[in-house]
């Protein structure tokens, strides 16, 4: 999907707890063998999916340098919301004073609602309706004690403010593309604490064949290929996948490297592909061009490619970059993580 | 009774149909081998299948599968026999064109694992094993086989790497394997580096779960046109509860099928030019060739260490991966086994092919070795 009216990523910010837990302690307490990721972030006492996403839009209203009131939609994606009936996105829009001439909403698609907001704040602004959107991906991921999740499900997020085209815009959107089909291959339905998933099934016919799917209709369509691009993102529930994603479609180690944030941080979820863009932003040249491919289960993909502008340049380190909340940690065990998480109350 | 002949063999590729279900898959196997055969259709179907009832809520597939076919009015049954389904149904395939009851059989065999999680696969597979005395206590089937291995290092003194060998080879032959689910080599130390499935068994010496279909067409050997007959069937079975075993060691059953065959064709282990053994995991396939004849009681391990099971050994075995490598569709197991000694007698096995191959055989087994079928094949 290209748009009629030239958009850009004018400011972007990411937030990630300051807690871990360690893939090893999770297999101490339930004997398992083998991890799939180094450690996860989990939130601490006071956050939750909006707190984390209000950090991620301020940082991303700071480096953007624009006027709040001027940002026409605020959406946020998760699959974690605090409120059943409450939209995250009223609160954020509140705090980064947005209000009240904005609209609002959350967006859920699994891992990839943050991306789905992207794709939306995209048309809104080269549609002309809004001058900026603010697209958020934020969750504190549910994993049920002991399943495969459990290493994994992390908690983090980014924000991304769309603008048009100008000398401002730190990467320009050269296009975009959606890949969705009705592949149940992971859910969670209402009232239940925890998602449920296919094992094996969420891997060759749900995460692969849509991100390949998704990243191959995107370069065909702007007539691009990997060698054409000098870093990737793609969806990243584990180390494994992203990185055979990767060599599937041709990509190497380095084009990933920069933004492969999940052996550290853990599968953020709709927070997951977003973060792992920030990442690659931060260490991003002019004339860089970044793919980047989400994944949500049930299941689709949106692909975007970016070409990074002068203005990145400019604009380096007002803000704090990932790799400092990723460097920024201090260790829980297994049972503070699970009153953190409501495993276990008083 | 008349001589019969296989006319035809369909292999799908093991691996995971995300987009089949058990129809398509069937249906892949069954006109490939109709198709190899010759043949316009056939009057008697018979389909091997274990779990289609836990995994797919399915039963009733002689007619799913016959009019999924096309062929209406046609003889069709399930057969099941635990993970010896396949082996089973091939023998009363054959027992109804011998007897003339029928004149053209297809038999074939299907198995959609990935359909189940792997909790639900695991109880399916402890359906095999007795619940009123063994499946209830919540043993899987890895557990079960890691008895027998535990017993018999330590009582004939077999070292770990001795029994894993026993997957090494059955890689080595995968590969150029057009149907096989891991055609790739893997090293004894890999085996002995992964994961526990079940102290002593490692995870890379189970059999995978995997989907998967075979079939072949059974005709009258005379004037079919075929060099490949059938010299033997049989099938034995013995004690379902474990603990009566005469010795935990000794499968009864496959010594009783395989004495059964030898008798009916005529020929002794020696014999054997190809071999197609039942191994869901290493240990299992280890004591297969001890009790078909090829090793002595304790030194089956040894036997496959030192390479008397390569393609250029005494008996070269698993020549396509066997359960290991080729795949362990449960149900159709048994199909693939006999339709690759088909390919071998045929001299249609491509880079796997066995020189000179004109008798072979394969051992299926059911449950812990509970049911045995064994087949010997000839080349007319």
């Amino acid at each position: 999907m290209k748009t009629t009216n030239a958009v850009g990523i004018v400011g972007y910010g990411a937030y990630i707890p300051m807690n871990r837990l360690r893939a090893e302690e999770v297999n101490r307490v339930w004997g398992g063998s083998g991890t799939p990721i180094e450690e996860k972030a989990v939130i601490c006492m006071d956050e939750d999916t909006i707190t984390i996403a209000v950090e991620c839009a301020r940082y991303a209203v700071r480096r953007a340098g624009v006027d709040p009131q001027e940002i026409g939609a605020v959406y946020v994606g998760t699959e974690s919301k605090p409120y059943a009936v409450k939209p995250c996105g009223t609160i954020v829009a509140e705090a980064i004073g947005a209000t009240p001439n904005v609209m609002a909403a959350d967006y859920e698609f699994a891992c990839k609602a943050g991306t789905e907001a992207f794709q939306n704040c995209i048309g809104l602004v080269a549609s002309g309706m809004v001058r900026y959107a603010m697209a958020i991906g934020a969750d504190t991921a549910q994993g049920r004690p002991a399943d495969a999740l459990e290493y994994t499900a992390a908690c983090g997020g980014a924000a991304y403010i769309f603008g048009r085209k100008s000398d401002r815009t730190l990467a320009d959107v050269e296009g975009s593309y959606s890949y969705v089909t009705d592949t149940p291959d992971f859910w969670r339905r209402g009232l239940e604490k925890y998602p449920r998933h296919g094992s094996r099934f969420t891997g060759e016919p749900a995460y692969f064949s849509h991100i390949v799917g998704a990243a191959k209709g995107l370069m065909g369509g702007l007539g691009t290929g990997p060698g054409d691009y000098k870093y990737a993102v793609f969806h990243q529930p584990n180390t494994k996948f992203p990185i055979n994603a990767a060599k599937v479609l041709g990509f190497g180690m380095d084009a990933i490297k920069p933004g492969l944030v999940v052996p550290f941080v853990g599968n953020t979820y709709a927070g997951s592909s977003p973060i792992g863009l920030a990442a690659t932003l931060d260490v991003a040249e002019p004339g860089d061009r970044i793919l980047m491919v989400s994944y949500g289960s049930g299941a689709g993909s949106d692909a975007f490619s970016f070409l990074v502008q002068d203005a990145i340049a400019g604009d380096r380190n007002p803000d704090p970059p990932v790799s400092s909340f990723i460097t920024r940690k201090r260790y829980v065990d297994y049972s503070l993580y699970s009153k953190l998480r409501g495993k276990i109350h008083r | 009774m008349r001589r019969v002949a296989v006319a035809g063999v369909g292999l799908a590729k093991v691996s995971e149909h995300w987009s089949m279900g058990l129809k398509e898959l069937f249906a892949e196997a069954a006109l490939r081998a109709l198709d190899d055969a010759g043949a316009e259709g056939f009057d008697s179907l018979y389909v091997a299948n274990m779990c289609s009832a836990p995994l797919q809520g399915q039963l009733h597939l002689g007619a799913m599968m016959a009019n999924a076919l096309g062929a209406r009015g046609v003889h069709a049954a399930r057969v099941e026999a635990g993970a010896a389904s396949g082996g089973v149904a091939f023998h009363e395939g054959v027992k109804a064109v011998a007897s003339g009851l029928s004149d053209c059989a297809l038999v074939g065999g299907v198995e959609k694992m990935s359909d189940g999680l792997p909790e639900q696969v695991a109880a399916a597979l402890a359906m095999s094993e007795d619940q009123e005395y063994t499946a209830y206590t919540g043993v899987t089937r890895v557990g079960l086989n890691a008895l027998l291995h535990r017993h018999y290092m330590d009582r004939f003194g077999a070292s770990a790497e001795d029994v894993a060998m026993f997957a090494v080879r059955s890689h080595e032959h995968a590969i150029g394997s057009p149907h096989a689910q891991y055609p790739f080599k893997v090293s004894v130390d890999r085996i002995i580096a992964s994961p526990m499935e079940a102290d002593p068994i490692h995870m890379l010496e189970c059999a995978g779960v995997g989907d998967g279909a075979a079939a072949v067409v059974l005709v009258p050997a005379e004037d079919s046109g075929s060099n490949v007959e059938i010299a033997a069937t049989s099938v034995a079975t013995d004690s379902y509860y474990l603990a009566n075993r005469r010795d935990l060691l000794t499968f009864d059953a496959v010594r009783e099928a395989s004495a059964r065959a030898y008798k009916m064709a005529g020929v002794t282990a020696g014999d054997i030019d190809v071999l197609e053994v039942h191994d869901d995991t290493t240990i299992i396939g280890v004591l297969s060739i001890e009790d078909l004849g090829f090793a002595e009681k304790g030194k089956g391990a040894a036997f496959v260490a030192g390479g008397g099971t390569t393609r250029d050994g005494e008996v070269p075995t698993n020549t396509f991966g066997g359960l290991k490598a080729r795949g362990h569709p449960l149900g159709a197991t048994g199909l693939y086994q006999v339709g690759e000694v088909a390919l071998q007698l045929r001299g249609d096995a491509g880079p796997c092919q066995v020189g000179g191959a004109s008798v072979g055989m394969a051992e299926s087994l059911g449950g812990l070795g509970s049911t045995c079928a064994v087949t010997i094949l000839r080349r007319a």
